[in-house]
């Protein structure tokens, strides 16, 4: 348990953004045994280490890349996911910018697993720094000659959560709007122009040179049977120590935040915690002897997501947390499916009217109907997103929601850490349409 | 070169050349003040074979392009939740007095253009701050006078 890294070793000894440093600590050592290698050899691998997606959904790489589909006459192509837009998560930043090469060598070792000559890495818009450090990177292996005939493209994203969702960002990449696409067909069989497609985080590339340098067996014996290996944790909030750490997972979520992340600052209270970005549910302080895998964090109802735990302190109003995180997921609901589109609207000025001393009752518990009819009834999990973390705070802060009814306003009076924030959804005043003559 | 010469090469990384929309676009807003007024979707449009409604469809969903003109200089304060539970809210505040602009808006001189953003990834070290896409972080509100002193420095 505990700090044990393996997609940042040795990142902040070294400057690993240099090819000679990276080769210098046995970088791209496993890609030449992976070229020796048959490439159904190297699924198998990833299949028996049981490596599960690192961007939130934690689906087995290794049958997320047999599904694909075969003999189709088409390429197939690799895609990565460097969209990361997560409220919370900065753990694919830090990896790239720290160890470009990691996550190229993976690339080129899974490319090669799946016999595809095409990579594209969609990273997000606003990455500048790490876009000009893959750059350099991709530079120099293009020159020392190891892409061989692979090639390697970082496609910029423009500002758009919802392109971290697989089908959106085909969508993206496409160079269209970035709206889910219905599935099935799913991308194995018909993705990026209609071709085979795999997709997979940073962290989850960045992860199969070791793999298959030390082999499936290795890396199924760190952390729980079910959810093996390490993953880097975000730490932010009102913690003593943010940061990222990467960690076996399993570790208790007591120890992220009291022996490495130094506990709560200026002697306030935990109030609760975020385990896994925005979209998972908050987690009240009684659960904090879960272990941190998938399987445990969904035990005790939340989600395990990204690994990014949001820490609030007790200065927090948990209206204002949910009205923030709500605007969140209405500013970037593509429009696309009603549910969505519109319960994101409606709780939103649901919770503004709490928070305004301006609800009732009968309000309340429109606001739980309303999220009630977002869940599972979209193309894609952003309105799942938005709708269940608006029920945990309704369900694990019931009294301070009913405060904001009976004391007819906010019970922090002002004081809040989060009051008056500024949602960047208000300044959306662009209207393409041409006036409509009277 | 012509940008119409830039976009054939940009076109040419991808199997389909739809697929050089977002790029060609990042492009004719560097070249146009850092917006992209009905002219700029004319050039990406003719460049890549597509109508300018397309590619305007295609702008209007991102939220780093601009259909409005924007100041010389952007400047960017993170208030999604990581942020805002450490000050974004202090932080938006002193650049609004420090630049005399709400955000959303321009400043008089059409220096600087003030926004809010969603979750800008760099919530370790919050709270983050982009001037012209560069992050600066961590940023407290007193850090405020002297980062925007800089950025009229290095530009006078």
């Amino acid at each position: 348990m505990g700090i044990h890294e393996i997609t940042l070793e040795h990142a902040d000894e070294r400057d690993l953004t240099q090819l000679g440093e990276y080769e210098a600590i046995g970088g791209y050592k496993p890609l030449r045994k992976a070229r020796g290698m048959k490439p159904e050899k190297i699924v198998e691998e990833l299949m028996n280490a049981n490596l599960r997606g690192r961007g939130g959904a934690g689906f087995p790489m290794g049958r997320k890349a047999s599904f694909l589909a075969k003999g189709t006459g088409k390429p197939t192509y690799l895609c990565v996911n460097a969209d990361e837009s997560e409220p919370g998560t900065f753990k694919d930043r830090e990896i790239m910018v720290k160890n470009p090469h990691r996550l190229i060598e993976g690339c080129l070792i899974t490319a090669h697993g799946i016999e595809s000559k095409s990579v594209f890495i969609y990273l997000r818009g606003e990455y500048l720094d790490v876009f000009e450090v893959l750059q350099a990177a991709l530079e120099e292996v293009r020159e020392a000659g190891i892409l061989e005939d692979v090639t390697v493209v970082v496609h910029r994203g423009a500002g758009a959560y919802i392109c971290g969702e697989e089908s959106a960002l085909l969508e993206s990449l496409e160079g269209k709007r970035g709206q889910p696409r219905s599935r099935p067909p799913f991308p194995a069989v018909s993705g990026l122009y209609g071709s085979p497609t795999l997709i997979n985080n940073v962290q989850t590339i960045a992860t199969v040179p070791p793999i298959v340098q030390h082999g499936a067996e290795w890396y199924a014996s760190i952390g729980p049977e079910t959810s093996p290996g390490t993953v880097v944790f975000s730490l932010s909030g009102n913690i003593v120590n943010p940061g990222n750490y990467e960690l076996e997972l399993g570790t208790p979520l007591r120890q992220l935040i009291y022996d490495i992340g130094g506990g709560i600052p200026d002697g306030r209270e935990l109030k609760g915690i975020i385990p896994g970005g925005s979209s998972t549910t908050i987690m009240t302080p009684d659960l904090l002897d879960t272990p941190l895998d998938y399987n445990s964090v969904a035990e005790v109802g939340s989600q395990f997501g990204s690994a990014a735990l949001i820490v609030v302190d007790d200065r927090a109003c948990m209206v204002q947390m949910a009205l923030r995180s709500t605007q969140f997921y209405m500013h970037e609901s593509c429009g696309k499916c009603t549910p969505c589109r519109e319960g994101t609207r409606w709780m939103v000025e649901i919770l503004r009217a709490l928070e305004e001393g301006r609800a009732d009752q009968a309000q309340l518990d429109l606001l739980v109907n309303v999220a009630d009819r977002i869940l599972g009834r979209c193309l894609c999990a952003l309105g799942d997103f938005a709708a269940g973390p608006v029920l945990e705070y309704v369900r694990a802060y019931r009294d301070e929601f009913q405060r904001h009814i009976d004391e007819g306003g906010c019970p922090f009076g002002g004081e809040s850490s989060l009051e008056g924030v500024f949602a960047p959804v208000e300044q959306h005043h662009y209207h393409p349409t041409a006036e409509v003559p009277s | 070169m012509t940008f119409y010469d830039d976009v054939q090469a940009i076109k040419a990384q991808y199997p389909e050349e739809r697929s050089a929309v977002l790029p060609a676009l990042r492009l004719a807003q560097e070249q146009h003040d850092g917006w992209l007024p009905p002219e700029a979707l004319r050039e990406v449009a003719e460049a890549l074979d597509l109508t300018p409604a397309e590619v305007q469809a295609v702008a209007s969903f991102y939220d780093m392009l601009h259909l409005e003109p924007v100041g010389r200089h952007l400047v960017e304060v993170c208030t999604n939740l990581p942020c805002a539970l450490v000050g974004a809210q202090q932080v938006l505040e002193a650049f609004e007095r420090e630049l005399a602009a709400p955000p959303g808006e321009t400043s008089e001189d059409g220096e600087f253009t003030l926004r809010a953003i969603e979750c800008a990834g760099g919530c370790g070290t919050a709270v983050v701050v982009s001037v012209d896409g560069r992050y600066i972080e961590p940023v407290k509100p007193g850090d405020v006078p002297a980062i925007v002193a800089g950025v009229r420095n290095g530009n006078s």
